[in-house]
């Protein structure tokens, strides 16, 4: 079931002036995430302010917390759904 | 539409020269003589600039009005942005280099009705430092406004690469997750106002929204300024009544419609227009039925020109002025350049890798340079689809002069 079918819980926002593509949120979402060319995150089926602004469902946030804890150059925030 | 140096100003008639009306003559006399004194301040600003129906002439055409109900406070900066990045674009450079009291009164009636303690700041691109200068020295409350020399590039005028710049950074785009209206300079609100747009609020404060709505269509009041380029004629700047169409635009620079293939419109960053779309009105924003202009740039394609060659040109170009900063940009329009190249000039391999640059670098980038690139490449594949398939024959407009 996609994020927008069920009122997302957050969004992940990727400060993409940081990301270096190592990858760890790649590998805690699954499945929401996957890995361009490069290794850069992209979210497939997201629309392109989404890209940036990822929603997740209630389920993924703890994956989403942890990936803005383990991403090694501090390139992700969660926030609040947008309204 | 072009005028005479000594016309006479026409300022309360629906003329569709406003601007411009100082051409020629951008002292502080002339100014006062056409426009009169800008009040110090407008009681009712936001109302009138929302009845007038004012939106931004930097390329997003947000309504001005709303830019400002979304402050989260007194703004602590107010900023002109001349930086004009966009190469086909020269409408700030002409209107600062004719008018530029009328962007100077634009901040200080913001100002004055909004934060009149707010820093005024003119952010402009260095070939027009001097006239900038020039001008805030010649008014008594000009002390008041800084001017500062804009970074290069083509991304130097996004709205978070002019705050960068002005908080001592390089001048590049920055991640802003916040509305500069929320957190901006020094993490408070800030308004940043493309010059044009300031210039336009400057005259509604003086004459009201009636007025600013006598020229133009309902749907698209007001004049704007358009840069005209391309098909040998010399780039030059017009103000246009809202709604006016390519066809008009076509005319008035003495050419015959058939003559020309296709137009580009809003840059760079824009879409290629066929001639189905020339009666078209163009409009801030696109909507149904009309063309989207952006910041108002109108380049010209000969019926002899390959048109795939010349987005090919322009993708390169804007491949090259990724920020460096954020990686899908930095390595995804390179990709996108070579494979628009492979497709449209080459064997015609590379179709994949094309589509996917297409449908996953948008929205992927502190700023919008890997949305405006794609739907630059997306619009030249469309319009110039038989192009793409003549080229896989061996044949091109341009060496066939123009005749299949």
């Amino acid at each position: 079931m996609s994020a927008r079918e069920q009122a997302p819980a957050a969004r992940l926002h990727i400060d993409w002036t940081r990301c270096d593509a190592r990858g760890s949120c790649i590998e805690l979402l699954a499945g929401r995430l996957v890995a361009d060319e490069w290794g850069y995150p992209s979210a497939p089926g997201m629309n392109a302010a989404e890209q940036s602004d990822v929603p997740l469902r209630a389920d993924e946030l703890d994956a989403g917390r942890d990936a803005v804890e383990l991403c090694p150059r501090l390139a992700l925030t969660l926030r609040a759904p947008r309204s | 539409m072009t005028i005479a140096p000594d016309a006479t100003p026409q300022l309360r008639s629906a003329s569709s020269i406003r601007l411009l009306t100082t051409i020629g003559h951008p002292g502080w006399a002339t100014h006062l003589a056409a426009f009169g004194p800008v009040p110090e301040r407008a009681t009712g600003l936001v109302d009138m600039l929302r009845d007038a129906g004012l939106v931004g002439h930097g390329g997003a055409a947000f309504p001005v009005w709303q830019k400002i109900a979304s402050l989260a406070g007194a703004p602590a900066a107010i900023i002109a942005n001349a930086a004009e990045g966009e190469p086909l674009s020269s409408k700030d450079a002409v209107l600062l280099a004719n008018a530029p009291q009328l962007v100077l009164d634009g901040l200080l009636v913001l100002a004055g009705s909004l934060a009149p303690r707010a820093k005024l700041l003119l952010y402009v691109n260095p070939l027009s430092l001097d006239a900038a200068e020039r001008a805030v020295a010649e008014r008594p409350d000009g002390h008041r406004i800084r001017v500062t020399a804009a970074a290069d590039g083509f991304v130097a005028g996004e709205v978070s690469a002019v705050v960068d710049a002005l908080s001592g950074g390089r001048g590049l785009p920055r991640d802003h997750p916040y509305h500069l209206t929320q957190k901006g300079l020094k993490g408070k609100p800030t308004l940043v106002f493309n010059v044009e747009t300031l210039a336009h609020l400057a005259l509604i404060a003086r004459y009201g929204a009636a007025w600013f709505r006598s020229t133009g269509t309902p749907d698209d009041p007001g004049t704007r300024l358009i840069t005209v380029s391309g098909m040998g004629i010399a780039p030059h700047v017009r103000e246009v009544g809202g709604g006016t169409t390519l066809s008009g635009v076509i005319a008035a620079c003495g050419l015959a419609e058939t003559s020309v293939q296709a137009v580009l419109v809003g840059g760079y960053h824009g879409v290629w227009v066929e001639p189905s779309g020339f009666p078209r009105p163009l409009t801030a924003r696109a909507a149904r039925g009309t063309t989207g202009v952006g910041a108002g740039v109108v380049h010209l394609l000969g019926r002899h020109e390959c048109g795939i060659a010349a987005s090919s040109t322009i993708l390169r170009y804007l491949a090259s002025q990724s920020a460096a900063q954020c990686g899908p940009c930095l390595f995804g329009l390179p990709t996108l350049s070579g494979a628009f190249d492979e497709v449209t000039m080459g064997r015609g391999r590379g179709g994949d890798v094309l589509q996917r640059m297409l449908s996953t670098l948008p929205g992927r980038g502190a700023c919008h340079h890997p949305d405006g690139t794609v739907r630059f490449a997306a619009s030249a594949l469309g319009v110039f689809a038989e192009e793409v398939t003549a080229h896989r024959s061996g044949r091109c407009r341009a060496a066939a002069g123009g005749r299949r």
